[in-house]
């Protein structure tokens, strides 16, 4: 099976989603762009197990996905309540901590 | 050089050194420590039992140096009655330091010379605190003075009494530190304050050269004991005894205000009168004659340092006596004195053999007689609202007739009237001087006239010409504590040549430094007081003409002088001296020292953390707070690591 199509498919999605998160203001585009980086990584990880013919590759892709599942939670939450004391979700107002 | 120093050791080998080889005290003897002991508690009671003691304590601080004399004498009886041989006893109180090899016993020696020291120190000591009852009763700190008083008479006995130079210096110290003390006593005047700071500060510099000596002479010979070193002092190389000898004359001439550390002397005048009379007069300032001839067994060895001492006890005698010339202030004219008659004593000791006798005995008869001056002038302050200025006095002899009898018992002292003990004691050491060389004897002879001189002035000027007090100040005789002393002392001044009857004092003396006689004068030594007596007559007569006969004398002094009384009114300019050679170039040096911890120190130190904080200040600004920011560097920084993965697997 020709696997090229498919990293090829990854790293246009990783690329989209780095430029995201470095370009975008709203934290909510943001988080998205993360999670567009997470589940590249993820098709990657599952092209190379089909790749190398052993399930390594999925194993960490599953761990990714319960690690990017948990990191949703706390990161949504943490947005709302930034969004609720500011009225807004810009990620450059935010910016309080610093020299 | 050789054969004049081979020349010069035989010379010294030819005398005897007497060894000091203390007995162990028992019976009597085993009071010593008591004498010391009782000032030293008595001015902790003093100084510590703070004003529950003020209504008695002055009667305490009289009474320890009292009870100490009780005890000198009952010493003085029981060594009295031993043989010449075994008049040394020494007293073990406990190891006051142990360090392998450096062991200093707390040791005390009781020998003919102490013994007159103490009998000296609590005698004249215990009247002059007699009389401080009196001249310090309006003084609202009057028990912390007896306080001071009583340590520095117990400093003083230790530094007598020691037997080793370890505890001499601890006794030297401490008589230092009363000293201080008691100069700046109203530390209320700026003056004070700063005379006792000189005090201190120029008495450091001969006190450097007093613990040089002593430790000089612990790598030299193993131990800082009297009989240590009196036992090993003629095996030494007289090289090494001449530095010790004269490391230990810088720390005689701090102590006792010799050329050229003298300049003290005349600002610690700012003091109470009592402690004039007894620290800068009678006892304390004679430290430095009783080192030296404690040190006989050290000078002995020495020549050189011996010629040295001779110099600078000549030359002392007559700075002080110019000094004394041009005083006005009544305590300075005496301070000057005393500083001329230590003169005397140092030029004394440092004859040797032939001299030390008649300067430990001219330092007795000095004691009796200037402390009587002293506390004289205190009682004349006293009667005149504490004015020092003898140019406000004249005609006292009728409003203080106690003071003026015993002053003129004093006078007639110093000068050499026949008769009275300065004359017996001053003649000895002119006699003694001249037998060793003229010029020495010439310098001694003019010392003696310039004394009668500027001590007729004193006198003159305060109790005879004409009356210059202001209508306002009711001259009044002081009260009979404070008169008592005075009488005393004025006895003792007229009756201290006694100690000379049948060479009394020398044969006493002889079991510490040795006899010796001087060699032959060019004339019978009857003849040669008749010269000394001459010469004092021809002062006495010159101070007569110049004060008495026209009596007109200004109540300010006059400013065109010659120049000879504007520098003895200076001091010699010795301040000056001081001021350009040390004074000025320490403080540049500091001053200098000060900028380059300022500009050099500081600026490496001070450069580095401004330099780290620049650049600190610098970088904190990539922590902007912006997320994408941070975001761009973790990328940029995983971009880094992927590119040198690849650069290294493709390498």
């Amino acid at each position: 099976m020709n696997t090229e199509p498919y990293i090829i498919l990854s790293a246009i999605l990783f690329t989209i989603g780095c430029v995201g998160v470095l370009t975008r203001r709203n934290a909510i585009v943001v988080f998205m762009c993360v999670e567009l980086m997470l589940n590249a990584s993820n098709l990657a990880l599952v092209t190379f197990a089909k790749q190398h013919g052993n399930l390594d590759g999925q194993i960490a892709a599953f761990f990714v996905m319960v690690v990017a599942a948990a990191e949703v939670v706390v990161g949504l939450a943490i947005i709302m309540t930034i969004f609720r004391t500011r009225r807004s979700a810009s990620v450059d107002d935010a910016s309080l901590l610093k020299y | 050089m050789t054969s004049m120093t081979a020349s010069l050791v035989t010379a010294a080998s030819e005398v005897h050194v007497p060894v000091v080889a203390p007995t162990e005290a028992d019976g009597v003897f085993s009071l010593l420590w008591l004498v010391i002991a009782l000032p030293l508690a008595s001015a902790a009671i003093l100084l510590l039992g703070g004003r529950r003691t003020d209504s008695w304590g002055h009667w305490l601080g009289v009474a320890a140096p009292a009870a100490s004399f009780v005890l000198s004498c009952v010493l003085l009886a029981a060594l009295m009655g031993r043989d010449e041989g075994e008049r040394q006893v020494g007293q073990h109180l406990y190891t006051w330091i142990d360090t392998g090899r450096f062991e200093v016993g707390m040791d005390l020696l009781y020998d003919p010379l102490s013994a007159l020291f103490m009998l000296l120190i609590t005698g004249v000591g215990g009247l002059i605190h007699l009389y401080s009852v009196g001249y310090m009763a309006h003084d609202a700190r009057r028990r912390r003075f007896f306080g001071y008083l009583n340590l520095f008479v117990a400093a003083m006995l230790m530094l007598v009494m020691s037997a080793n130079y370890l505890g001499l210096f601890l006794g030297w110290e401490g008589v230092g530190l009363a000293s201080y003390l008691l100069i700046s006593f109203w530390q209320h005047k700026p003056t004070a304050a700063a005379a006792g700071v000189k005090a201190f500060v120029m008495n450091r510099v001969g006190d450097l050269g007093m613990s040089l000596a002593i430790m000089l002479m612990f790598v030299s010979f193993g131990t800082t004991a009297f009989a240590g070193i009196s036992e090993a002092a003629g095996n030494a190389s007289e090289d090494r005894m001449t530095i010790i000898g004269l490391l230990l004359l810088l720390g005689a001439c701090g102590k006792s205000a010799q050329v050229p550390l003298q300049a003290w002397l005349l600002d610690a005048m700012e003091g109470p009168t009592p402690v004039s009379a007894l620290i800068h007069a009678a006892t304390m300032v004679t430290a430095g004659v009783y080192l030296i001839v404690r040190s006989n067994f050290v000078f002995e060895y020495a020549p050189t340092a011996q010629t040295v001492v001779v110099i600078v006890g000549t030359v002392t005698l007559l700075w002080g006596a110019v000094i004394g010339c041009a005083k006005d202030d009544i305590k300075k004219a005496l301070a000057g004195s005393t500083m001329s008659q230590i003169g005397y004593m140092h030029l004394a000791a440092g004859l040797g053999v032939v001299g030390y006798p008649f300067a430990i005995f001219h330092l007795l008869t000095h004691g009796f007689f200037k402390a009587n001056m002293f506390l004289g002038a205190g009682s004349v302050m006293h009667a005149m609202n504490d004015d020092v200025d003898m140019r406000h006095y004249g005609a006292l002899q009728k409003m203080v007739p106690v003071t003026f009898l015993t002053f003129a018992m004093g006078y007639l002292a110093i000068i050499g009237f026949p008769g009275f003990s300065g004359f017996w004691s001053k003649d000895k050491i002119i006699e003694a001087a001249w037998a060793d060389n003229w010029v020495i004897g010439l310098c001694a002879l003019l010392g003696a006239g310039i004394t009668a001189f500027y001590m007729t002035r004193l006198m003159l000027l305060t109790f005879f010409t004409k009356k210059r007090w202001a209508d306002d100040v009711h001259p009044h005789e002081s009260p009979a504590v404070m008169t008592g002393p005075l009488v005393v002392l004025a006895a003792l001044s007229v009756l201290g040549g006694v100690l000379l009857a049948g060479d009394w004092i020398v044969d006493w003396l002889t079991p510490v430094v040795g006899h010796a006689e001087h060699h032959e004068l060019f004339v019978p030594p009857i003849v040669f007081s008749g010269i000394v007596v001459a010469v004092v007559a021809v002062g006495v007569a010159v101070a007569w003409l110049v004060f008495q006969v026209p009596d007109e004398i200004p109540r300010e002094a006059p400013q065109d002088v010659s120049f000879a009384t504007k520098a003895a009114r200076a001091d010699i300019y010795m301040d000056d001296i001081n001021d350009t050679l040390v004074v000025q170039p320490t403080g540049a040096l500091v001053k200098g020292l000060a900028v380059f911890d300022r500009t050099v120190v500081d600026g490496l130190v001070e450069g580095g953390s401004a330099t780290t904080g620049g650049f600190a200040n610098v970088f904190r600004r990539v922590q902007n707070g912006f997320v994408r920011s941070y975001a761009l560097s973790v990328f940029g920084g995983a971009l880094l690591v992927v590119l040198a993965l690849l650069a290294v697997n493709f390498a």
